[in-house]
């Protein structure tokens, strides 16, 4: 089974969040999303400033087989990105938690963390796709 | 239901990702389709593609049959072994199949067809062959591996039945060898048949062998560094070479020529081929053209995306990305499209809703590990 860190929340649609405790938070997808996706060569990014709802698309990774959109797990604006993806999309498949994090944003409404998954309640999801 | 190859573990232990393809449990990757790619460009590689289908035409009509059967010209193949690229049209001139057919004697033709297509094609060739002298048997006891890399003929030669290494050294382009047994037994023996045939770009063989066999060979294989290959790798390595794919560049709705393939037509004075009427008003030009598109901006083009002609904002005319992908060996996006005739030197691919710049070029793109066009 994949490697889900308890530390983080999770979307059923693979994306991770976690909560550095300022307003702000950086997403990702989880080491079984990059897995299906395979090898990654394009990334392409928001930009700083950028408004978010959740549930939207806030960047698009190319792999080599297809494209696959990233979703906002919440509401928000960006305030930094991941620009080593830029030249080195590979980082997502090398280390998927942490050199390949995707952006930071700034909540605009800190309860929505609450409605999202932790490490449990995704691998159920994990174990159900498998079934 | 879904079908396994005769070396359906042999993927398993190499750590294949096993996926459908038409019916059959085949790998996408050992692990990193980028790292397959650059194997067969530099090296050598090995793919199982015993799922593709395997049809002797034989008896004392075999030429006849496959000259009005298929719109390239048999009778161009001269000599024993040499073997031609054809597509099979249906009345309308739309492509039913694309396929290799090897000349093996007077009255015995061998021809690989695609997986996908295998019930329509067995089909079709059964019902044309009703007024012929022959007999059409698919050979679904043979497996078959294709070796490909520039390394890829040196490794294999030794580990081949005593017999065939030599003839292996000594092969032509597009020529094939076999065992004696296959011959002289008109295909009634399963023997080993290699051709210097493949779907990269590189050097190469393609083994048709006993299923019996095919194991044993394949580990003979992997003992010689030739590793395994999956059908990702198979795709951006055949994109990458200019060769089309059936299903999405050529399907029964286009013709040879708007499918990049006025060239493997033979328009001969007395010769009638199923399809010719339909397709004679394009022999000297077509409205649509298969074109090579490599990418300028960032992104990569994916089957079905537009492709806008001249101003991107008043676009004079469109095409559409019939399959397109990141080039492994170039390093940006390529794809091949079918456009207007009249295009110019460049165009606008619609890539989530931005329109990207591109530069039109013949495929291929890479050839023999070299990139052909500069970008």
């Amino acid at each position: 089974m994949s490697n889900v860190p308890e530390s983080l929340k999770y979307m059923k649609s693979h994306e991770w969040l976690r909560d550095e405790g300022d307003g702000t938070v950086t997403i990702g997808i989880t080491e079984h999303a990059q897995e299906l996706l395979g090898d990654l060569v394009y990334v392409d990014l928001p930009d700083n400033g950028d408004e978010l709802e959740a549930g939207g698309e806030c960047a698009v990774l190319e792999s080599v087989k297809a494209a696959s959109d990233v979703y906002s797990p919440v509401n928000g604006t960006i305030t930094a990105v991941n620009e080593t993806l830029v030249d080195a999309p590979e980082t997502i498949n090398e280390s998927p938690y942490e050199a390949g994090w995707i952006c930071r944003i700034q909540l605009s409404n800190t309860g929505q963390l609450d409605g999202l998954l932790d490490a449990a309640g995704y691998l159920q999801i994990l174990e159900d796709e498998d079934h | 239901m879904s079908n396994k190859t005769a070396l359906y573990a042999q993927h398993v232990a190499a750590g294949g990702k096993m996926v459908d393809f038409a019916g059959w449990e085949m790998p996408l990757h050992y692990g990193s389709q980028l790292n397959e790619h650059h194997q067969v460009r530099r090296d050598a590689g090995v793919f199982d593609v015993s799922h593709m289908t395997v049809v002797d035409i034989t008896g004392s009509q075999a030429q006849d049959f496959l000259r009005y059967l298929l719109a390239n010209d048999v009778a161009r193949l001269k000599t024993r072994g040499k073997a031609l690229y054809s597509c099979m049209l249906n009345t309308h001139g739309g492509v039913i199949d694309d396929l290799i057919v090897y000349f093996v004697a007077e009255d015995f033709y061998r021809m690989v067809v695609n997986a996908a297509t295998r019930e329509k094609d067995l089909n079709w060739i059964q019902q044309q062959s009703q007024s012929f002298e022959v007999s059409v048997s698919e050979r679904d006891d043979l497996a078959m591996l294709a070796i490909q890399g520039p390394n890829a003929r040196q490794k294999t030669q030794s580990l081949l039945p005593p017999g065939l290494s030599q003839a292996v050294a000594d092969l032509a382009v597009f020529q094939a060898t076999w065992e004696d047994a296959v011959a002289q037994s008109h295909g009634e023996n399963p023997g080993w048949f290699i051709g210097r045939t493949g779907y990269t770009g590189e050097d190469g063989l393609e083994i048709m062998l006993p299923q019996a066999q095919a194991p044993a060979f394949w580990e003979r294989l992997l003992a010689a560094e030739i590793t395994p290959i999956g059908l990702g790798a198979r795709d951006t390595l055949r994109l990458e070479a200019g060769m089309n794919l059936y299903g999405t560049d050529m399907t029964e709705a286009t013709t040879p020529a708007q499918s990049g393939l006025s060239w493997t037509l033979m328009w001969n004075e007395n010769r009638d081929f199923i399809g010719r009427d339909a397709i004679l008003p394009e022999k000297e030009r077509s409205e649509q053209v298969l074109v090579g598109l490599i990418l300028q901006g960032k992104g990569i083009p994916r089957g079905h995306q537009s492709v806008l002609i001249g101003d991107p904002q008043q676009p004079s005319a469109h095409g559409e990305i019939t399959s397109g992908t990141y080039s492994p060996t170039m390093k940006q996006g390529i794809a091949l499209a079918r456009i207007p005739a009249k295009h110019g030197a460049q165009v606008w691919v619609n890539i989530r809703n931005r329109n990207i710049p591109a530069t039109v070029v013949k495929p291929p793109f890479v050839r023999h590990g070299k990139i052909l066009h500069s970008s």
